[in-house]
């Protein structure tokens, strides 16, 4: 059944479908998460054939396949690939291009069609998915030939790993998959109106350079186009060499070691303390690959209105977006940074650190210690994933799901290496760490990769178990169970005088459903037991599920309230 | 800062769908479009989408953005009315018997610069173009006579200053 791609370019008449394949193969994916179904059979007929090259896995959901994809994505750098077919498999991928529109992370999705002569019939799964999808795609298009198939597979990879990234669709109606073609691939290299990569100036980067330099209070807020513009190293060489202090942003997290001495902490509503009460006393704002979204920024009214802002930055569109930039450094970033160093002084701002230690101190003593030294009975979040960091010494990549623990996830958890925090930062999509968890591991086999994930967002997606019995992906997954929909409540809590409008849950027996998928399971009541379960979860080998059972109304703290200013961040 | 008429003119590939994904951006921002027109431009193959829409300044540049970010727009600009020059086309069907019955709409149609297009048995069509104050004149003083149909194009425009398009597409 070997299918070797012929080395020399002579032309062959293959189907649609196989040239589907092919065209994946050429751009190195080997392993496509999807869901087989009507339209888009016979691809999955040419998957069968090909399948000692091509690694298709069957998940449960067409959300948990794009959200898989999501994950291999984000740990691997490369293109996560995701099949449905027509109809409901295509609208069961929307949430997923949704989520990774708004976190930029490369995906080529191919849904089957109805065969072109039955467009516009309301045939059987027939749904205009091109015109659903239009707005949360970076491009996509509907193929109607084989011929055209090449070509869009081509084009769809190019733009979904250039520039920003970003997901793309391309819709194949049957009869173009059963056609026939004279298949000859080529890459694309370029699309005439597109540019990836504005082009980075000189003279912004000098400008640049002569506002940080002229800095007494500098400050650096990093984001995801660290880690996607590959410029870890250029950015660590920048912060060192700057001395300013460096935040982050829930999807920047991992592009600076956690214990980097620079590294202050998080920017936002659930961001660290002195971070947020800084940002308004900063003088000059040093954003990098990052979009100041409202949960970073609060109120734009009162967002740093004292400090210049320097803005590094890919995409042309999200300069003056939201806060206005004194210098905007268009461009990749990695290059950005490069041309920068060299003009940058060498600094080290004491003081200024100072200000951070300061109050960071009061932080800890409000917030982190009585989450990691709790005194009360019932277990807190905090300790769990501080318990994971001491049994993986921050090697693992860590998924999170969306709500409470996501935020405790992201404060908490330590990190040592780029590309280890897959989180839906932008969309806040609940159900995505399950799939995402087992996208993490194909990308990054041989690391260790633990998911975070709520009680409520479990359940979302959890017929995934059934994609981890099938295909072993060796995931690590911690429920951390309040009984609520604990982000939710917390602001029922603060805002709404306690009317827990259904956000009470009431749970399966996460036990029970783990070991009907022969998953080993345990579960953690009282804190003595904690250190034993989690260490005997990370030795396992195999996948495994901890449920622990937490302090039903705990907060997530600090926390600047939606509208407010970050400088009026709260502790309690 | 206050809210003004646009124009804005967008350079793209031949795609069917970018008209979706164009109209979706002003949607989203509860823009209205007061006025589309679709043409061929300067270039062959590039096509011209010319956008007439009210809104401030800050928003009509972080909505132009957000249109260049298309990947099959080429460049997006856009126009106060003092950049360019505009017109839009009017169409007026009135009943032939008019000419003969009501010999002064032949001096509305004379002074008003309008032109007659066609003319039937039973109608004839009014051609006019300029400025919507110019085709809303002309509307409003043949509405007494009835107008049995009255159709407006969407305003086309050329910008006084050069669109460095084709200089752009060469760099590919």
């Amino acid at each position: 059944m070997e299918h070797p791609i012929p080395k020399n370019k002579t032309t062959e008449i293959i189907s649609g479908a196989e040239a589907v394949v092919r065209a994946l193969l050429e751009e190195g994916a080997n392993l496509a998460y999807g869901y087989p179904g009507g339209a888009i059979m016979p691809i999955y007929d040419e998957l069968y054939k090909y399948q000692d090259q091509l690694n298709h896995v069957l998940t449960r959901h067409e959300q948990g396949a794009i959200h898989a994809a999501q994950g291999f994505a984000r740990v691997s750098g490369k293109v996560g690939v995701c099949l449905a077919t027509s109809g409901p498999g295509a609208t069961n991928l929307v949430t997923g291009i949704a989520d990774a529109q708004i976190d930029s992370t490369p995906l080529v999705c191919i849904t089957g069609q109805v065969a072109s002569h039955l467009l516009g019939t309301d045939a059987f799964q027939e749904t205009d998915v091109i015109s659903i999808s239009a707005p949360v795609t970076k491009w996509n298009v509907q193929v109607t030939k084989a011929e055209e198939i090449p070509a869009a597979i081509a084009k769809a990879f190019y733009i979904a790993k250039s520039g920003r990234p970003g997901p793309v669709l391309i819709d194949i109606t049957k009869d173009a998959q059963l056609g026939q073609l004279e298949y000859n691939y080529e890459k694309c290299t370029g699309v005439r109106s597109y540019e990836p990569i504005p082009k980075t100036s000189e003279e912004a980067v000098k400008a640049a350079a002569e506002l940080i330099n002229s800095a007494k209070k500098p400050f650096v807020i990093f984001g995801q186009g660290v880690i996607l513009g590959q410029a870890e190293a250029a950015f660590k060489a920048f912060v060192e060499k700057s001395g300013a202090p460096a935040a982050w942003t829930v999807l920047g997290l991992s592009a600076l070691p956690t214990d980097h001495p620079l590294n202050v902490g998080m920017v936002g509503m659930h961001g660290h303390y002195g971070p947020n009460k800084l940002t308004n006393e900063c003088d000059v704002l040093i954003a990098v690959g990052m979009r100041f979204d409202d949960r970073v920024t609060g109120s734009l009214h009162t967002y740093a209105k004292q400090a210049k802002v320097v803005h590094f930055e890919i995409d042309p569109a999200e300069v003056d977006k939201n806060v206005k930039a004194n210098v905007a450094v268009l461009g990749d970033c990695k290059t950005s940074l490069e041309m920068l160093l060299p003009y940058i002084d060498t600094n080290n701002h004491d003081a200024w650190h100072n200000e951070f230690k300061k109050y960071h101190e009061e932080e800890l003593k409000a917030v982190i210690e009585p989450q990691l030294k709790p005194t009360k009975e019932g277990l807190t979040m905090g300790e769990v994933i501080n318990q994971v960091n001491k049994e993986t010494n921050g090697n693992a990549v860590v998924v999170s799901d969306v709500g409470q623990h996501q935020m405790f996830t992201v404060r908490y958890a330590n990190f040592t290496t780029t590309r280890s925090n897959v989180t839906s930062g932008g969309l806040g999509t609940m159900g995505f760490a399950l799939p995402a968890a087992i996208g993490a591991k194909m990308g990054a086999p041989e690391r260790e990769v633990v998911a975070f994930i709520g009680d409520g967002g479990y359940q979302m997606t959890c017929q995934e178990l059934g994609t981890i019995l099938q295909t072993g992906a060796a995931v690590k997954i911690v429920v951390l169970n309040n009984e609520f929909l604990g982000m939710v409540r917390q602001w029922q809590q603060l805002f709404f005088d306690k009317r827990y409008a259904s956000t009470t849950m009431i749970n399966p027996d996460f036990i029970k459903l783990a070991e009907a998928y022969d998953i080993k399971a345990a579960k953690v009541v009282k804190r003595e037991d904690l250190a034993a379960a989690v260490k005997e979860m990370i030795a396992s080998k195999e996948s495994y599920f901890l449920e622990v059972m937490i302090e039903k109304e705990d907060n997530v703290f600090p926390m600047v309230p939606t509208g407010a200013c970050v400088s009026e961040v709260r502790l309690s | 800062m206050e809210e003004q008429v646009f124009t804005i003119s967008v350079y793209t590939e031949n795609n069917p769908g970018l008209l979706n994904r164009i109209a979706t951006i002003f949607l989203k921002r509860h823009i209205n479009i007061e006025s589309l027109n679709v043409s061929r431009s300067e270039i062959e193959n590039v096509h011209r989408f010319t956008i007439v829409a009210r809104m401030t300044e800050t928003n009509v540049k972080k909505l132009v953005g957000q249109i260049e970010k298309q990947i099959e727009v080429i460049k997006a600009y856009y126009h106060t009315d003092d950049e360019i020059i505009f017109h839009e086309t009017a169409l007026y069907k009135m009943a032939s018997n008019l000419l003969f019955e009501q010999r002064e709409i032949q001096n509305v149609i004379k002074n008003s610069s309008a032109n007659i297009v066609t003319v039937h048995p039973d109608f004839f069509v009014i051609e006019k173009t300029g400025r919507r104050k110019d085709t809303e004149a002309l509307h409003d003083q043949l509405a007494p006579y009835g107008i049995m149909q009255f159709v407006r194009s969407g305003r086309i425009s050329i910008s006084k200053t050069e669109m460095k398009i084709s200089e752009k597409l060469k760099n590919f």
